[in-house]
Formats: structure tokens, sequence, C-alpha cells
């Protein structure tokens, strides 16, 4: 579904991607972890547009997206829920919701993915018509996710879901991670919670300092021992 | 002999200076001493929007206040007595030296422009850039409206014509080794440290605001050395000699030239002098029907602003100076440039 | 001097420079809440404006509802196309460099009316059914007021119904917050600048004929100052924030007339100096503006 291959990118002089390739396949759950700093938000944020890699390819069910601006990556379905929630607070929650649906033509559809939004976190439907920036953390996490769905994503790009979160949310967000696997919605999850993200995950890759230093099934890594010391506390 | 170098730059400047004044027609010589007030205005412009990284407009406002401080500290008091009869007494008889005035016009715009630093630096943004443009405008209604002691829309007129390219030169040296000093000092550090990062310099010490109030008085003190000079060498102002049109050319010599150069501001100002000065001949040579092509030069230095803008950002010299470039020491950074900022909104 | 009519038509004056400082301000609030640019060259599309409106009626001697609606179309064209030549390509660099490109727009335009049109004022005479006198309870004003504050006040709440309530009102706010994330939600930002532009320019160009329109002249300069008191009325609001510039606009316009109204007049000559030393008292005490919360410490 997603092919990556040998990704560079640089910030101004620093080289941050040092030829990155993954794989993901439809349907699957692939977790990338890593220390701070290995490049995950990155490779995130090239996959989605913000960044533009200076050697690389990035292919998405036969459409080049290398060069494609952010806004046509997203119509194409490969939708960025980005690090730190970034709802936009002086928006209603409503609106969130609805700027993210602006660009498709399925008024049904999109409806139809409000309802699913609300049954997911029935905390912002009760909440539409307040300021994002008026929320809890946990309620802005669900709104950032909620968001992303009404992108109408097939391949969702989840960047640290879980960050800065009380457990009991954490919970939450990870159950509707499952919930969106069943739905068909493939995902490459970001995430410091190695442990987390190696038992929700089909597959992973391991990145170190812009390079991908392991990757496999996600069970055979959690076993590893090296990444085990490495990202599991031993 | 390195060490010599900036004594001998000294020594042909002025020899130089001497002879043109000895030996060259009237518009020669001025068209000289205005390439010299040029380059002070440029250089202490380059200080703040260069490389403390704030943007001021403010040149012309400075330029103002020395020049209206100088024109009544030298006016002899007959002719004071005659053209201003309304001057409070001390003002009246003060008929201070040339270089004396300079000074305290120098002093007031410093004041004025740590005033208006105050409240304005302590903001993020652009703020500076429109503050010192209504700072020029309250200069000029100030000008206006103080008939006591600036005469109005009048003006002031017959100046003592103290300006020659001696003059000129020797306090564009001044303006030029003092910013250099600057430049190069831990103070000048500190700005680019300022510029480049404001939240990593402050967490090493320097401090912001500081650093940036400094910067902006010190470009106030010779923008009004450079108002002082150009009175008189004009030997008449007027509250409309001193408009927006001044600020956005010495604006142009440095973006020009190149921000954070001290030589580029110097080459910014001297070809920004005689480009005009040519092309004001085509205004009125290429008159069409009779109607002088009035704008002309004004059109083509703001095209040349966009252009750099568009091609070359960094300007001519970007961020080096003519000795590294003469010396071959062509990649040496005298500073990092800064890492482009993330692409707001690219596409 | 000080009689319930005086003071009323002050009221009326002040009104009337509020709706057009209101205005502009609003132009330079969108584009700077966007992509924080101060638009040097904003009061120049005020003074297209205004040369465009007084071609309109002089030249094509169309009514006046065309010599406000042509100029809003043409100018509000033009600033999408000097978005696109100028501004677009230095996105991503240092917001300075904007701020340089928006001064030497600003130049150009001012020397090219200089060039073209020459520096002379240029008298600009209203229909005879504007510059038409009422008189309401012994206050005295022209039809011009009453079209002015109207015309305003209909135009502010247009847009406010427009970025309240469309989607591409809402993805011009949700731009103001963070153009990067608003990318992600599949908005193209470039069209939503664009709009803003457009806003920008046609708003300013309207100002520009109301404002050629009360004071019967217009020449080259015509928009610059009030191009930078406006802004000083968008700081007053807070700047980046559309009612903020609104509130701003009117009391910056009440400020600057009851100050030339109640000073006596070798004091009043200092309205301009009046207006800056404002700003700088604003930016002192309270450099959010009134309605404004978080601003200060973003670069």
């Amino acid at each position: 579904m997603l092919s990556v291959q040998d990704l560079h990118v640089y910030y101004g002089r620093i080289h941050a991607l040092k030829g990155i390739s993954l794989q993901v396949s439809a349907g699957e759950i692939v977790a990338l972890i890593g220390s701070n700093g290995a490049g995950k938000t990155t490779t995130l944020t090239t996959l989605s547009g913000l960044l533009r890699p200076r050697e690389g390819r990035i292919l998405f069910e036969g459409h080049d997206l290398t060069h494609l601006p952010a806004h046509q990556i997203v119509r194409l379905g490969v939708v960025h829920c980005p690090e730190g929630r970034q709802v936009f607070a002086r928006l209603s929650v409503i609106e969130n919701l609805r700027l993210a649906a602006a660009h498709r033509a399925d008024r049904d559809g999109v409806a139809r993915d409000l309802e699913r939004v609300y049954a997911l976190f029935p905390i912002l439907a009760e909440r539409r018509g307040q300021y994002a920036g008026t929320l809890s953390g946990g309620e802005q996490q669900m709104l950032a996710i909620g968001r992303a769905l009404m992108s109408r994503p097939r391949l969702l790009l989840l960047d640290e879901p879980s960050l800065g979160l009380a457990p009991m949310v954490v919970e939450t967000i990870f159950r509707v991670i499952e919930a969106l696997r069943r739905d068909g919605v493939t995902i490459l999850l970001v995430e410091q919670n190695a442990y987390q993200a190696l038992r929700l995950a089909d597959r992973a890759y391991v990145m170190e300092t812009g390079y991908i230093k392991a990757s496999g099934p996600a069970r055979a890594l959690a076993d590893d021992p090296a990444v085990k010391a490495a990202y599991l506390g031993g | 002999m390195k060490r010599f170098a900036p004594l001998m730059l000294i020594v042909v400047v002025m020899g130089l200076a001497g002879l043109a004044q000895s030996a060259l027609n009237d518009y020669y010589q001025r068209v000289l001493s205005v390439i010299a007030i040029n380059i002070i205005l440029a250089v202490s412009l380059n200080l703040t929007n260069g490389y403390s990284g704030d943007f001021s407009l403010g040149h012309a406002a400075f330029m103002a206040i020395g020049a209206y401080a100088s024109a009544i500290l030298t006016l002899p008091a007959r002719a004071k007595a005659v053209a201003m009869p309304d001057l409070p007494p001390w003002l009246a008889q003060a008929e201070l030296p040339f270089i004396v005035a300079a000074l305290v016009g120098a002093g007031l715009a410093a004041l004025v422009a740590f005033l208006v630093g105050i409240p304005v630096l302590r903001l993020r943004g652009h703020y500076l850039a429109v503050a010192t443009l209504g700072l020029m405008v309250i200069v000029q209604v100030v000008a206006l409206n103080w008939q006591p002691v600036t005469r109005g829309a009048r003006g002031i007129s017959g100046l003592p014509p103290f300006t020659t390219p001696l003059w000129a030169y020797g306090w564009m040296l001044v303006a030029v080794a003092v910013i250099w000093r600057i430049v190069h000092s831990p103070l000048g550090r500190a700005m680019m440290a300022v510029r480049e990062d404001e939240l990593a310099a402050a967490c090493r010490g320097v401090s912001v605001f500081r650093t940036r109030l400094l910067a902006f008085v010190c470009g106030a003190l010779f923008a009004s050395i450079a108002g002082a000079l150009w009175a008189h060498l004009i030997t008449a102002i007027t509250p409309s000699s001193f408009s927006f049109l001044i600020t956005f050319n010495v604006v142009a010599m440095v973006v020009i030239g190149g921000a954070g150069s001290i030589s580029g501001s110097v080459i910014g100002a001297v070809l920004m002098t005689l480009l005009p000065e040519l092309l004001r001949r085509v205004e009125t040579t290429l008159a069409i029907g009779g109607q002088p092509l009035y704008g002309l030069s004004q059109i083509v230095i703001a095209l040349m602003m966009l252009a750099v803008m568009l091609f070359r950002p960094q300007g001519l010299m970007g961020r080096r100076e003519l000795p590294d470039v003469l010396g071959g020491r062509v990649g040496a950074q005298r500073a990092p440039s800064p890492a482009p900022a993330e692409a707001a909104g690219e596409a | 001097m000080l009689t319930p009519a005086y003071i009323a038509q002050q009221f009326i004056n002040a009104l009337n420079m509020g709706s057009i400082y209101a205005l502009v301000a609003i132009g330079l609030t969108v584009v700077y809440g966007i992509l924080r640019l101060i638009n040097f060259a904003h009061g120049d599309m005020m003074t297209l404006g205004a040369y465009l409106g007084l071609a309109v009626l002089t030249a094509l001697a169309l009514p006046a509802w065309a010599a406000l609606l042509i100029p809003m179309l043409v100018v509000g064209a033009l600033g999408v196309l000097i978005e696109r030549l100028a501004y677009r390509p230095l996105r991503g660099a240092p917001e300075v460099a904007m701020l340089i490109t928006s001064l030497a727009i600003s130049s150009l335009i001012q020397n090219g009316a200089t060039m073209t049109l020459t520096a002379q004022p240029r008298p600009v005479r209203l229909p005879a059914e504007l510059t038409q006198r009422v008189d309401v309870l012994g206050v005295n004003f022209a039809v011009m007021d009453v079209v002015i504050v109207g015309l305003a006040v209909a135009l502010m709440i247009a847009l406010t119904l427009f970025v309240q309530r469309t989607t591409l009102g809402i993805a011009m706010r949700a731009c103001s917050e963070n153009v990067r994330v608003t990318q992600l939600m599949g908005v193209d930002v470039n069209r939503v600048i664009a709009v803003a532009f457009a806003i920008s320019a046609g708003l300013a160009a309207v100002a520009g004929v109301l404002w050629s329109g009360k004071f019967g002249l217009v020449d080259p300069f015509t928009g610059f100052v009030p191009g930078l008191k406006a802004f000083v009325a968008a700081v007053i609001g807070g700047i980046g924030n559309i009612p903020g510039a609104m509130l701003g606009g009117y009391l910056l316009g009440f400020a600057e007339v009851f100050f030339v109204a109640f000073t006596p007049p070798e004091v009043s000559g200092y309205r301009d100096a009046f207006v800056f030393v404002l700003l700088l008292v604003v930016l002192l005490v309270r450099p959010t503006g009134l309605l404004g919360a978080r601003e200060v410490n973003r670069a």
C-alpha cells in the first residue's frame, strides 16, 4: 500500500533522515519506535508532505507522493494526526471536525463519519459547540484523532497518540486504534511507549539517529534482547 | 602589515577627500558628500536590520532630529533673531561649533530611540517597523507644528554650509570604525546570537532586550549625525525633507548590499546614490509630451529590491566582508547562516 | 462651542473615520493573522481604489455603486496577483523578506502613480445626491456620511458571516492559528491565502473610495498614512483578530476625531502624532490589544 524508498531529509544542514525505506501493507498496523531524535516524527512529516525529501521516493497505491502538496496527499487518503494534538484552539469542536472533511464531496459519508466519531468519543458530541482550546488534554487527543477520521483515511499516520495522557485515556485511545483496524484503516503508528506499540502492531521498524536499525514482526522484535534492552527497559 | 591596514585606509580616504575638496567642482563634491552620508545611514541601519535582527524604519526620523538640532544650534544668533523671533533665549543665543551641535543632536536622537525602544523592543515580530514609521510621522508633525522652534512648513534655510567632503568622510570613517568594532566585539556577537535564536541567546546569558535596545539606539545616533551633515550640505531643511522616501532608500541600500555585512552596506550606499543620480537625468530627458517621468528612479529601486528578495535574498555581499572576499577566504563564515526557517505553508 | 449639536456632529464624524479605519484594519489583520506579514502596501490599495473609483465616476460616468463595486473587484484581484507573484515565492523565507517586499510594492505603486498620473491631487466630486445635506434634530450631516457607515457595517456583517459560517471562513481562522496543521486537514492553504488577500485588498479599495469621497481629493500618497493608522487600530484591537480590528478601528476613529474636536487649534495640529503616540502607549501597556490573547511571544 505504502512504499518508502531511500528517503533523505535535511533540516538546513542537519541530515535528519539518512536513507529510510519501509513498507506498509493494507490492513496492517505498523509501529515506528525509537528514542527521541531518531527521526520518527520527521518520517511522518515527510510522508504527509510538510517536509520535502532531498532524495528518495514515496509511493502510495501507485501514486507518487514525493512532490505532492500536503493537501492533495490528504485527499488521496494519507492522513496525518500530528504529535501534540494540534487542535485549533479557537475553533469549536464541530468546526475542527468539519474543517477536516471540507475537501470531501460525499455529504452522506461525512455525516456518517461524524456519527462514527461521536460514537467512538461520546464526549466530543457533548462538547461540540465548545472551543477546542477549552478541552482537557485527553479530550483534545480524541478530537485530533476524530478530526483525522473525518478526512476518511485509508492510511492513518498517528504520531504519539498517548503522549502525556492519563492511563485511562491512553487505554481509550488504544481501544479506538484497534477498532479502526477492524474497520480496515491501515495505521502507521509512532509511539514513545514501545511496549504498548509492539503489543498492538503487526510489524515494527526500529529507528535510531536517522536510520532504520531493525524491522520485523512486532512480536519477534518485542522478544529481541537488543530491542528489549534499548527500548523496553530490559 | 595587517594591523596597519585600517590606518592606511583612513589615510587614503581622508587624502582623497581632501584632494576632492580642493580639485573638484561643487557638483561632484556634493555627490561625494552624499555618498559618505548615505554610507553612514546604511551602515548604522544595518546594526538593527542586519545584525540584531530587528527591522527599523526610523532613519528619516532620527535624521530629522539631528538636522533640526544642528540647524538651530549652529545658525548665527543674528539670523535666528530674524527667522525665529520666538525662540527661547538660551536657544536664540546658542552658536555652537558644528561638531558639538551634531553631537547634541545625536544625543537627542539616542534618547528618543531609547524611549521608543523600551515599549517596542520587548515585543517580538515586526512591531518596531510600524512603531518607527509612526515615529517618523510624529517627528514630521512636530516639525510642522512647533512653529517657534522649527518655523513649521517654511523650514529653516540659510544654514552654514559646513559639510565638505572632509567632514563627511571624517564622520563616515568614525561611523564605520565604531560600528565595525561593535559588530566584532562581544556585544556584536550577542546581537548576532539574538538574531539567530533569541531563546538560545537568552540561555547563554545574553540580555536580549538590552542588546536589541543598544543596537537600535546606536543606529539612531549615527543616523542623527548623518542628518546634521545632510542639513549643512543642502543648507535648507523642511519637515518634508525627511520623508518615507529617505528611509526606503536606506533600507534599499542595506538590503541590496547585504544585511549583515558592513562592506555590503557601503557598496549598497555607493550604488544607490549614483544610480538615482543618473536616473534623475533620464527622468527629465525621457519626458513624454513635456512631462518629466518623476518617480522613475524610485520605481527602478523598488524593482531592484523585489528582484533581490526573489533571487538573491542575502543581497550582494550576504554576510561576508570585503577582506574575506579579497583575501580569498570566500568560504570563511563569520556567522552561522540560519537553518532555513521551516516552511510555513510551503507548497 | 460645546453644544450638543457640535458633539453630535463630532460623533458622526468619528463614526465615519472609524468605519474607514475598521475596513482597512480588517485587511491588515486578516493577512497578518495568516502570514505574520505587516503589509506596508495595504494603504496603497486604498489609493488604487480611490483612483479607480474616480475613473469610474468621471471617465466612465457610471453610477456611484459601480464606483464602489468595480474598485473592490479589480483591486481585490490585484491583491491576489501580488500575493501570487511577490509573496508566495517568499513563503518559508525569514518573515522580514515579505515585509521588505511589501515596502517595495508600496513604493512601486506610489511612484507608478506619480509617474503616470502626476503627484498633483485630483478633486473627487461626488454625485449631488450623496453630497446633499440632511438636518435631523439640529444635527447636520451629508448623505455620504450615512453611506460610509452603512456600507462599512454591511461589509463587516457580511465578512463576519463568511468567517463564522462557511468552510472557507473556518479554514481562514484555522490558518491564522497554524498554517501547517491546516494543510494536514486537506485544505489548500494557497487558496485560503489568496482569498485573504482578495478580501484584504478589496476592503481597502472600498475604504479608499469612501476616504477620497469624504475628503474630496486623491493623490499617489492618499492611502499611506491611513494605512499606517489602520495598523494602530489593528494593534489596539489585538492584531490577527477580526472583531478586534473592527473595534480598534472605531476606537481610533473616536480618539482621533475627539482629540481634534476638543483641543485648541495649536494642539489639534498634532493629530497624527497623537495617533502614533497612542500606538506606543498601547504597545507599552497592553501589547496584545483589547481582544488579542496570546500574540506577544510568537516570533
